[in-house]
């Protein structure tokens, strides 16, 4: 069992919950996550959004009874951690971009920090949040709200570009990187996919994400895939 | 360490079992993912991912959701295929010290006969090597949420005997037949399955459920309907094993909502020979490691020293 040092209301419905303790974790990895007893009966799955000596952290979104009880959670308060799971972001070397979107920036801050000098994108519906803390890790920051942040990106100034956020800007994104390329390069666009799931490991089958070479899934397989290989239904 | 003054262990058809907790078919992998966070060994079984002929991709759409102790599910049995999984997942099964259950589903009666005898040859081969990986067919005639086969085997007494008398000819493997609390009269099925020859009965399968997106005016799932499980259905799971255990003289493999070693008792004490806990393992990833403990501790507390003592009690 683990101690909430802090769960710090952002914006409307994001909160970013700090969790005390020694945990480790790659980029892109998540955690299965329960403040509760028997009910709700899922464990919920949160993106790693930073690993340091005084525990790990996150960023969530209110969307249901699991994470309106996280949003409930005061510091000392018990929290049950599994993990850490999935297979994250690779580790990368090149002009690399960042690109969140909402919620979907939560990943995105571990890997600005395990790669300093990366440009960064992220766009809002409404509100902003967090953008500060990624200043002084990125290149350049580009903060957009209420338009498309990947209007913003130029995907052939990149060889590597990580993407999070809705399934419209991810199926936008996997567009952006197939039709881009100069001389023969294109970049390479890996995509942080978000899925119901209930066991996180791999047993279950109910995060299954349709790929070019068959059924994968998110929780064990994911929840990084290389933009090419996914296909999205609409 | 367990304490080995109580007797946890149970036989079915010659198959033993160190203690009662059998992983239910579908919540379980093949083992070897929850294998990295415990002794997967120190369950009395797995009942591995339910398995068709070929290879199958499931329902699109929203898989799972959540009801009041319940959970709904329309995962629509995607699985390898049977050859992939004597392939791939049986070299894991080789290293385990439980009792190995493979759930076998189909679309047609072909399919469940060409699956059962696949299973059977590989079973062969590996006995003239000595080796064993398979200890028992789980016959799923009873998954809700697939649109051809599964259920529609399940619900009327006269087709589940066409495929189970088919699949018991075709293997020579202990057959266990696990039924849907949606069929007609499951005790009538019960009684059928033991005479066509099956050697036990484990029961139930999900409850048919829904659940109604009321802005988008929609079933949440493509499928319309999913299977519920979970504490929600577990007065009905027992119930339903108390009447059949009443009913026939064959084993029955009891589940429905298992999360605590009371739970366990209470389907013993109803007639069941072993459980199986499904939807557990994801409102606890450690769930048969935690039972088991938990098991032994409550048979201490209460002086049972052997499940045989309230087996059927009620």
């Amino acid at each position: 069992m683990a101690t909430v040092i802090s769960n710090e209301r952002l914006a409307n419905g994001v909160y970013h919950l700090r969790v005390e303790g020694d945990y480790g974790g790659t980029m892109g990895q998540f955690y299965m996550l329960r403040a509760w007893g028997a009910y709700p009966l899922l464990s919920r799955p949160l993106s790693i959004h930073q690993v340091n000596d005084d525990g790990v952290e996150f960023l969530y979104h209110v969307v249901g009874e699991g994470t309106e009880i996280f949003a409930e959670l005061t510091p000392g308060d018990p929290v049950q951690l599994e993990g850490p799971f999935g297979n994250g972001f690779p580790e990368v070397e090149g002009r690399i971009a960042l690109i969140g979107g909402g919620i979907g920036i939560a990943p995105l801050y571990y890997c600005a920090r395990q790669l300093p000098g990366s440009d960064v994108y992220l766009g809002f519906s409404r509100e902003a949040f967090r953008t500060e803390a990624f200043r002084p890790l990125a290149a350049e920051l580009t903060v957009d709200v209420g338009g498309l942040i990947l209007d913003s990106v130029d995907f052939n100034r990149y060889d590597h570009i990580f993407v999070c956020g809705p399934q419209p800007m991810l199926q936008a994104a996997q567009m952006k990187g197939a039709a881009a390329g100069v001389d023969g390069r294109r970049p390479n666009v890996y995509l942080s996919l978000e899925n119901r799931m209930a066991c996180g490991i791999g047993a279950c089958l109910v995060c299954s994400v349709s790929c070019v070479d068959g059924q994968r899934k998110a929780c064990s397989d994911g929840p990084v895939f290389l933009a090419e290989e996914v296909v999205f239904h609409a | 360490m367990l304490n080995t003054l109580v007797n946890t262990t149970a036989t079915i058809a010659g198959v033993h079992f160190k203690n009662p907790v059998v992983m239910a078919s579908g919540t379980f992998g093949f083992g070897k993912e929850y294998g990295k966070l415990y002794d997967v060994s120190m369950l009395g079984g797995i009942s591995g991912k339910g398995l068709t002929l070929q290879a199958k991709a499931g329902n699109p759409g929203i898989r799972v959701y959540e009801t009041p102790s319940g959970l709904l599910n329309s995962v629509g049995l995607e699985n390898p295929g049977v050859e992939a999984f004597l392939d791939k997942e049986l070299p894991y099964w080789e290293t385990l010290d439980t009792a190995r259950i493979v759930n076998l589903g189909g679309n047609t009666l072909p399919d469940y006969v060409l699956g059962a005898e696949l299973i059977q040859r590989d079973a062969d081969q590996r006995a003239q090597a000595g080796r064993q990986a398979v200890d028992m067919i789980e016959l799923n005639i009873s998954c809700p949420n697939v649109k051809e086969g599964g259920i529609a085997f399940g619900v009327k007494t006269p087709a589940a005997r066409e495929v189970v008398r088919a699949v018991r000819a075709a293997t020579r493997l202990p057959l266990a037949v696990k039924l849907s609390p949606n069929a007609e009269d499951i005790a009538e099925m019960a009684e059928m399955c033991e005479a066509e020859g099956a050697d036990a009965v484990s029961l139930i399968n999900t409850i048919s459920g829904m659940k109604i997106d009321v802005r988008r005016r929609r079933s949440v799932f493509n499928n319309l309907y999913a299977g519920l499980s979970g504490p929600a259905i577990k007065p009905v799971a027992l119930r339903m094993v108390h009447q059949v255990a009443h009913r026939v003289s064959i084993p029955v493999i009891g589940m429905g909502g298992i999360t605590s070693a009371t739970d366990i008792i209470e389907f013993i004490m109803a007639g069941a020979t072993v459980v199986q806990v499904g939807t557990y393992n994801f409102m606890n990833m450690r769930a048969g490691s935690t039972l088991v403990e938990e098991l032994h501790q409550f048979m201490l507390e209460e002086n049972i020293s052997s499940l045989d003592e309230i087996r059927g009690i009620v």
